[in-house]
């Protein structure tokens, strides 16, 4: 079942991610960003949906894409930590997207070519939604880093905030000699490329982490992703089996 | 047993489907926008194969029902496949449904998906009402996920852009 383990951890980043990313509609500092950011948490969510799909298929006792979502405790819950982080402020919430999508861009580049249908299928779509992530997101970094005294400062304090979550995009995990999905650490020099090459117009320095933050594959989680589960889940258990 | 477009009672159904407006984009139907890839009768029922934009466009399962309202209509049993691969992209919206977008007031995608400029967002896009190139983007995001926000300095006209994926 590393397959399905495999698609799992991917479905959890995503939808967590999406969640996170949703929590800012009616929020945002503009009308344009409130827009953007969940139009992202919908692409997010979307690929998320036919992952679970898919894993419900794999594993074959007759559970849902909701029963994946909406029945899991926090330990079940296999996301990388980067996606559970909370939005924090603005520059935060732009660089953890960047992160994820400087990381499933190359990702999904590499899944074009698998022998499995629904992968393939998936990452056809997802590549180009995050070719756009990066673009939207990468923009922001650009624009705070190399902005004003606060945004600069506000950008620096994301980076050191939230690098250390970044080893853990790398790991194998469960999708160790799974070969329809590409390796996970060989993505590794494409998603510095894209870092680098951000930072450098950003102003800011990519820092070297010396003991990464990982768990998350292993459901050992933050605090905050228990709170994330219990407002995403609360009606869904309150109403068992009711269908709209 | 398939029988393909050529039967009259699949020209019939792929008809009725067809016609279906996008429930967003009223304008264009679901083949203009090429996310009706095929109507076949198979044993006897109308199936209809239909791709998503995005992978998150709320418009997905109400395209879905449309499609399937409109087979029932034209009297067939009618079954829906959503099909993911090939990926859509806007290289599948037909000459018709471009024009019919710019009368519309949403300019089509100005280059193909496969396009690095289209990545970068380095592309021109001309005014759908005054045709000018001199049209700058206030968001990469929009109404619906398949459009950005642009404006005209010629015309001063705020419009929608059908971004190339």
């Amino acid at each position: 079942m590393a397959l399905f383990d495999a698609v799992l951890e991917l479905a959890d980043d995503h939808l967590v991610l999406g969640h996170r990313l949703s929590e800012w509609c009616g929020h945002a500092p503009m009308l344009e960003e409130d827009l953007a950011l969940p139009n992202m948490a919908l692409d997010l969510i979307g690929t998320a949906r036919t992952l679970y799909d898919y894993a419900a298929t794999l594993e074959g006792q007759g559970r849902t894409e909701d029963d994946m979502a909406y029945l899991r405790g926090e330990r079940e819950y296999r996301n990388l930590l980067l996606c559970e982080r909370p939005n924090e402020d603005f520059a935060q919430t732009m660089l953890r997207q960047l992160y994820f999508a400087a990381f499933m861009h190359p990702y999904w580049q590499a899944a074009a070519d698998s022998a499995d249908e629904v992968i393939r299928g998936v990452a056809g779509k997802a590549v180009k939604e995050m070719a756009y992530h990066i673009r939207h997101a990468g923009e922001w970094v650009i624009r705070l880093g190399d902005g004003t005294e606060e945004s600069a400062r506000r950008m620096t304090d994301a980076v050191e905030a939230l690098h250390i979550y970044t080893g853990e995009l790398f790991e194998e995990g469960s999708a160790e000699g799974v070969d329809a999905l590409p390796s996970r650490a060989a993505v590794k020099p494409a998603w510095e490329a894209i870092i680098d090459h951000i930072f450098g117009q950003a102003l800011l320095s990519r820092p070297v982490v010396q003991y990464p933050q990982t768990g998350g594959r292993r459901g050992l989680h933050g605090e905050s992703l228990g709170h994330l589960l219990a407002e995403m889940q609360s009606v869904h258990r309150a109403h068992p089996g009711a269908t709209w | 047993m398939v029988i393909t477009a050529i039967s009259p009672e699949a020209r019939r159904a792929w008809e009725a489907a067809a016609a279906v407006p996008d429930p967003e984009v009223p304008c264009v139907t679901v083949a203009d926008l090429g996310i009706l890839r095929d109507v076949a009768i198979v044993d006897g029922v109308a199936v209809a194969k239909v791709t998503p934009t995005y992978s998150g466009c709320p418009a997905t399962l109400a395209i879905e029902m449309a499609i399937e309202a409109a087979l029932l209509g034209a009297g067939f049993v009618a079954r829906i496949e959503r099909v993911l691969s090939p990926a859509w992209t806007t290289d599948w919206i037909s000459a018709e449904g471009r024009e019919k977008l710019r009368a519309y007031g949403i300019a089509p995608p100005e280059e193909t998906s496969g396009s690095k400029l289209a990545l970068f967002g380095e592309v021109t896009v001309h005014c759908p009402r005054c045709n000018s190139t001199a049209t700058e983007r206030i968001s990469e995001f929009g109404s619906t996920a398949c459009k950005a926000q642009y404006r005209c300095t010629a015309c001063f006209e705020p419009f929608d852009y059908f971004k190339c994926i």
